[in-house]
């Protein structure tokens, strides 16, 4: 049991370092082009707030509680309505403002 | 039921139950917060190019402090695990031990980040400069702000398991603090993905 900690912890170190050290060596070496570079940001952000709710915070389907899972899915769509409809929105005004 | 908590440790079967609920009625919290930060980071990425004149991204973030405050936050993050996992064991003064180290490192990301803050405002480039760099200081410093409430929360924490040692409301305090700790990493993931990274490219 705490040998399992321990190893979360640590796997979920070795893995957000490597998910931390691409993007940043990336931009520093300009070794893709710009648009390629933001894709694997990107990329890299979403797997790596997956690795810390699964490794540090230890969300999983098995032994976290319905309810927290529940509020976390509410607050995922409530997030992609507000901040998708914002940017949808403010870049629609943005660009007919620019005409 | 507050009484309840404070009074009989020993009573494991409603003590377990309050820890679950507090447990959830703190993740509802931390939900809220998500919902915060979402927001700030939407209103980032609508401003960032309304410069007004001023300086950009690129003449003022520094990739080395931003990959240092990472580094040194989610270093704190896998120290505050270890503190978790030393209350399990009950380890006393191995959890007073990690605590430490986190606060220090946690500590060190707030300095890095001040600086960071007094050497953009010493130069023009403060929060009143451009709808850009007041997105910038309002997200960043909700960040920072959120982080240094932690560093007082975990000195707190550190008293109580000095003094009260790891008493069964103790843990659960950790534990919630441990779920504030991991969220505001998270929330660092997207301030450098989506403000040092970009801006610097």
């Amino acid at each position: 049991m705490e040998r399992h900690g321990l190893l979360s912890y640590l796997v979920g170190f070795v893995l957000a370092v490597v998910l931390t050290a691409i993007p940043f060596y990336l931009v520093a070496s300009h070794a893709l082009p710009p648009s390629r570079t933001m894709i694997v940001i990107a990329v890299a952000a979403v797997l790596q707030i997956l690795v810390h709710l699964r490794f540090f915070l230890h969300l999983n389907f098995t032994t976290t509680p319905k309810e927290n899972l529940l509020a976390i899915a509410f607050t995922a769509v409530l997030l992609f309505l507000m901040v998708g409809g914002s940017l949808w929105i403010m870049i629609d005004l943005h660009s007919r403002m620019a005409i | 039921m507050s009484a309840n908590v404070t009074a009989m440790p020993s009573d494991h079967e409603p003590e377990s139950d309050i820890h679950e609920q507090r447990a959830l009625g703190f993740w509802l919290y931390l939900m809220g917060d998500a919902v915060i930060f979402g927001l700030l980071f939407m209103t980032y990425g609508i401003m960032v190019g309304n410069t007004a004149g001023g300086p950009a991204g690129k003449a003022l973030f520094s990739l080395n402090n931003a990959a240092l405050e990472t580094a040194l936050l989610l270093v704190s993050s896998t120290t505050f695990g270890f503190a978790s996992l030393a209350s399990k064991a009950g380890n006393r003064s191995a959890v007073l031990a990690w605590l430490l180290l986190t606060f220090v490192l946690g500590a060190g990301f707030v300095f890095l980040e001040i600086r960071e803050f007094l050497g953009m405002i010493g130069a023009g480039a403060g929060p009143d400069r451009s709808g850009f760099l007041s997105a910038f200081f309002t997200l960043v410093g909700t960040h920072g702000t959120h982080v240094s409430v932690g560093l007082v929360w975990i000195l707190i924490m550190s008293g109580q398991v000095f003094f009260k040692g790891l008493s069964l409301p103790v843990v659960s305090r950790l534990f919630r603090l441990g779920l504030f700790w991991h969220f505001l990493d998270i929330a660092w993931v997207g301030i450098f993905s989506v403000v040092y990274l970009p801006g610097l490219l």
